[in-house]
């Protein structure tokens, strides 16, 4: 029979915590991680090797798009065309066609990614209408790069201050919506360099960091249960929040050095700045390591293999880079995706970090967050503390 | 090389179901180190253990006999409270197995079927860490450890990582580990599996030695000469407890020379 008292026995015993087993614990998981040093040294280049790759991977910024030019002009006005586009740095100049079918092979080859055509009258129809069409053929296969060479040919025809009109046509058939020249001018006027590293930095750190420390935990008890250890430990006086605890404290200071490190990269080589309170930042990290700390360890007292745990932690990754808004901006997504979101911890610290490090916001307009990742935190913890059983039935 | 002791010093309470307990010793006169009765234990359909009981005596060597999947490791562990019975009820130093499992933890050493010790920490640091988990601290803990270098014959290896240990020094710390807050009970699951004649012997030689200082020891073994060694044994055959008593006795009721022979010819009655 399972009465009242047997659960609040059974709770109490799982909260009570003993300073002494608790140490002893944690020097134990301090002991592993030292003598397995290929393991931190994994640990260590992780962050620095995923936020290079990702940092330039996960540019959304479109440069150095591939130009072909058939100039019938060959005038002054139309080298000065030609000049001002490459100039934005988004156009690389890579062939001079001599046909307009060239330019389609060009294009169709894949070659090229955007084709310019100057009329002949180009120079002359400038001087005597002030208004002369050249064309633009862009690849629309890539909405991305179509959509940046579309709204960069549009701002330099403006920045040209003529009545330059460009009729711009997509290749390939696809993808370019009606009269998106618009919206493009428009995001393109907001953010004029459009610098998504800016933006996209803070978010990898974010969704870097949870992911590493949530596999430093998903592991730790799998590995005992594998290796025989947790039996051995079921038959001792320890308690599961001693338990939980002295393999979480460990890994606080080893995924706060990784977070550092993130924060190094980002700082220092992405040249992204922490507008407002680094110390501020630091604090708030804690909190979220704890909580994505404490999930992997929540992981490993479910999963019965490492395999599984892994799969575990994958799993929970994909609804953290779609729904956070680490991507997609969440504004923009239907309600009941935005509940979603809401119930994913990473979606507070990066409204922390981007909010701390682009807009330099303070501890004010930080609260929310800061409750909503305390609460995750102790929540994964405790059902950790619950969920172990010193039993093997 | 003569592991076999013709006559077990102990006078045995034992049970074999149905028959009557038979009368103790003086000097064993008190309450029996575990006591089991009827207990089972179902996984799904399989009966891994059915209605089992016996008692042990305080400061016998009491060894678990029968074939692979006998259910051995199963009935030890519902005695050190792993595993929650299907059925049947069991004291443990007078402790309910259901009810006080947590107090039979804190109070017996447990080594069990696979090898159980950090191997990636040296003999010292699983010492420490064990005895620290039963409260040991400071002084008292080092001058255990160090009592248990000597008496274990682990001198020499303290500072070295148990996984580079070979097998009997293994088995060894893992004894020690187990008796670090100094238990009543001890109870070994298959100690000596894979380790060699010699280190069997010194590992022996050490059970015998607690056993003569009070403490109770119950171990599974494949070994029938560590069998003639056991003070009482229980022999099990799928699930059920098929003979119990010392094993001179054993032998003389079956009319067979030795235990070996008991063995074989349960394993043949299972046949039809
Ligand atoms: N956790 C479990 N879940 C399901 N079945 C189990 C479990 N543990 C044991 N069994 C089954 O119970 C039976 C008894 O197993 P047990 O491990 O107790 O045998 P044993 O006598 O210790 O064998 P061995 O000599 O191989 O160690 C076996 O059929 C085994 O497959
Ligand atoms: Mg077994």
């Amino acid at each position: 029979m399972i009465t009242f008292q047997h659960i609040l026995s059974h709770l109490q015993g799982v909260i009570t915590t003993n300073g002494q087993r608790l140490l002893a614990i944690i020097r134990k998981e301090f002991i592993h991680i030292r003598r397995d040093p290929p393991s931190l040294v994994m640990v260590f280049i992780m962050p620095v090797l995923m936020l290079l790759l990702f940092g330039y991977a996960v540019n959304t910024d479109v440069n150095h798009i591939p130009l072909a030019v058939y100039d019938q002009d060959g005038s002054q006005a139309s080298r000065s065309l030609v000049a001002s586009l490459v100039n934005t740095g988004y156009f690389d100049l890579v062939f001079q066609a001599g046909s307009e079918e060239e330019i389609k092979s060009l294009l169709d080859s894949g070659r090229a990614r955007a084709g310019l055509i100057i009329p002949p009258g180009y120079s002359r129809d400038l001087k005597r209408q002030a208004t002369a069409t050249a064309q633009l053929l862009v690849d629309g296969s890539d909405p991305l790069v179509a959509r940046t060479a579309l709204s960069m040919a549009e701002l330099v025809s403006q920045a040209q201050s003529r009545e330059l009109r460009l009729a711009v046509l997509s290749s390939q058939g696809t993808a370019l919506p009606p009269g998106p020249a618009i919206d493009l001018r428009a995001r393109a006027w907001y953010n004029p360099g459009l610098e998504s590293l800016k933006f996209n930095i803070p978010g990898l750190i974010g969704l870097i960091m949870q992911n590493i420390t949530m596999m430093l935990t998903a592991f730790a008890l799998v590995r005992e249960r594998e290796r025989g250890t947790l039996e051995q430990l079921m038959v001792t006086p320890i308690r599961g929040a001693e338990l939980m605890l002295g393999k979480l404290i460990p890994y606080i200071v080893v995924a706060f050095i990784d977070m550092g490190l993130a924060l190094g990269i980002g700082t220092l080589w992405f040249k992204v700045p922490i507008a407002g309170s680094a110390m501020l930042l630091l604090a708030l990290t804690v909190l979220f390591l704890v909580f994505a700390l404490g999930l992997g360890i929540f992981f490993s007292t479910i999963a019965r293999t490492q395999l599984q745990a892994m799969q575990m932690t994958m799993l929970f990754i994909l609804p953290s880079v779609l729904l956070s808004g680490f991507i997609f901006p969440r504004s923009s997504m239907p309600r009941p995706i935005q509940y979603l979101g809401n119930l994913l911890p990473l979606t507070y610290f990066l409204d922390i970090l981007r909010g701390i490090m682009l807009k330099g916001t303070g501890i004010n307009y930080l609260w929310q967050d800061v409750q909503a990742l305390a609460g995750f935190g102790a929540a994964v913890i405790a059902l950790a503390a619950l969920r172990f059983r010193k039993r093997v039935d | 090389m003569n592991l076999h002791q013709p006559n077990p010093p102990h006078q045995v309470a034992g049970a074999v179901p149905g028959e009557q307990p038979e009368t103790i010793a003086p000097a064993y006169q008190v309450a029996p180190a575990i006591v089991v009765t009827n207990l089972s234990k179902n996984f799904g359909p399989i009966q891994a253990v059915r209605q089992v009981s016996f008692q042990v005596p305080a400061g016998s060597i009491f060894g678990l006999l029968g074939p692979n999947g006998s259910g051995k490791s199963t009935t030890i562990r519902m005695l050190c409270g792993l595993m929650r019975p299907s059925s049947g009820s069991g004291q443990v130093l007078g402790l309910d197995i259901v009810t006080q499992a947590e107090a039979i933890k804190a109070s017996i050493g447990y080594m069990s079927q696979k090898f159980n010790l950090y191997e990636d920490l040296t003999v010292v640091e699983n010492l420490y860490f064990f005895g620290s988990i039963y409260g040991l601290r400071g002084a008292a803990l080092s001058r255990r450890c160090r009592e248990l270098y000597e008496r274990m014959q682990l001198e020499g290896c303290e500072k070295q990582r148990v996984g580079t240990l070979s097998g009997g020094w293994k088995q060894r710390v893992a004894l020690a580990c187990a008796f670090i807050h100094l238990p009543r009970l001890l109870v070994l699951d298959e100690p000596t599996a894979g380790v060699d004649p010699v280190s069997r012997r010194l590992f022996w030689n050490l059970l015998e030695g607690l056993a003569a200082e009070g403490i109770t020891i119950l171990l599974t073994t494949h070994y029938m000469d560590e069998a003639e060694r056991c003070h009482v044994i229980a022999l099990m055959d799928r699930g059920r407890l098929h003979a119990f008593g010392p094993p001179a006795r054993l032998m003389a009721a079956a009319g067979l020379p030795t235990l070996e022979d008991i063995f074989i010819e349960m394993a043949g009655k299972g046949e039809d």
